[in-house]
């Protein structure tokens, strides 16, 4: 067919949000990345590769609008385009759920790289969120990334756990594998970070963290309040009310296109007299 | 905390630096002889096996092929138990070869 193209042909990238350690921000930061991107005018689609214990819908605040998922289109039983939904707030974010049902074993290679090469017709960037652990869900989330942000707290699990995590980004990717292309270009979000206790000496520092790792920082997401609640109502942080978290997310997603952005410690204000006076001592 | 701890509490070294060394000391230690150390073994175990059976009959489970690992070396220990012989074949007793590799 020879109408005129696109403007631009879409750039198709995918990154891949993962940590090995559960609970460490991984769906809150694909949120927040994917519809940080949106924003800045990209088309972008955030997929949830969570077999089974889905929850990107309700962070994405649109639970009620699964009809189809990933997992109906891999099998056959539904269009990509019948499972992808719209984001309400931005019309360049899509999100593709997972199933409840299923488990991961519904999950095939050949499927996912299917449904990628389809979306990367249409999409800037993919965003697969990927399940905690390092078994098949997570290991067919990053397999086919270009890129990946490594979501770490300074804490010693989590950081064995992203250290575990990036030998495979470097061992088990079709990247790593194919031997010719670039490697999975990874980087580290380091999340519920808390100066005050970096302070007292009570957590290790962005510093000692990227010493342990080795690979570059994407960004410092601040310990906040501001994640829960946006959580309760299903928006993404950085689509929330202004917090220094939505800021850092901001700062981050900027770094993933290519913005070079200052690296600030956005905490949250200070506490207060009492717990300045009292909260120190131990 | 009380608000009279720092009183009686001693104070206590700072517990990230301890995350920070223990971590390093670990991860050191997984990256460098973690999981392909591990996969090797049977295989070394059976190439051992293979050559000893070339000149003296041993049993598959007479050749042990054991890692471990320390703070900073690691060492391959390889245990063969030789088969006791009658006496007009000179004594055959177990060798016990080592070897060291940082």
């Amino acid at each position: 067919m020879t109408t005129q193209m696109k403007e631009e042909a879409p750039l198709g990238k995918i990154i891949v949000i993962t940590s090995g350690k559960g609970g460490v921000g991984k769906t809150t930061s694909a949120a927040a990345i994917s519809a940080g991107l949106a924003k800045l005018g990209h088309k972008t689609v955030v997929i949830d590769f969570d077999v089974g214990l889905r929850n990107l819908d309700m962070i994405m605040g649109c639970e009620r609008r699964v009809v189809f998922d990933f997992i109906n289109v891999i099998q056959g039983d539904a269009k990509l385009k019948q499972a992808l939904i719209k984001d309400k707030r931005l019309d360049t974010l899509s999100i593709l759920p997972t199933s409840q049902t299923r488990d991961k074993d519904a999950l095939t290679q050949e499927g996912v790289e299917a449904v990628l090469d389809e979306l990367k017709q249409e999409f800037d960037y993919i965003i697969c969120d990927s399940p905690a652990g390092i078994e098949r869900g997570a290991q067919l989330a990053m397999y086919f990334a270009d890129e990946a942000v490594v979501v770490t707290n300074p804490e010693v699990s989590s950081v064995r756990d992203s250290d575990r995590v990036l030998g495979l980004l470097a061992s088990k990717t079709r990247r790593a594998e194919s031997g010719s292309s670039e490697p999975v270009k990874a980087q580290v979000l380091l999340t519920r970070h808390d100066q005050g206790r970096i302070d007292r000496g009570e957590m290790m520092t962005v510093e000692d963290v990227l010493e342990i790792l080795a690979v570059p920082l994407l960004g410092i997401i601040p310990e906040s309040q501001a994640v829960l609640r946006a959580s309760n109502v299903g928006t993404p942080v950085i689509l929330d009310d202004p917090s220094n978290a939505s800021r850092a997310y901001g700062d981050a997603v900027a770094r993933l296109t290519g913005e070079d952005v200052e690296m600030r410690v956005g905490d949250e204000p200070k506490p207060g007299l009492f717990q300045r006076l009292f909260g120190r001592s131990a | 905390m009380s608000l009279f701890g720092f009183a009686f509490k001693p104070r206590r070294a700072k517990s990230a630096q301890t995350a920070k060394d223990r971590l390093q000391l670990l991860l050191a230690h997984e990256r460098a002889s973690g999981a392909p150390d591990i996969e090797f073994l049977p295989q070394l175990q059976a190439d051992l096996l293979a050559v000893i059976r070339k000149y003296v009959k041993v049993d598959d489970d007479d050749v042990e092929v054991k890692m471990q690992r320390e703070d900073d070396v690691s060492s391959l220990e390889i245990n063969v138990e030789m088969p006791a012989r009658a006496k007009d074949d000179a004594k055959a007793e177990s060798g016990t070869g080592s070897a060291k590799k940082a």
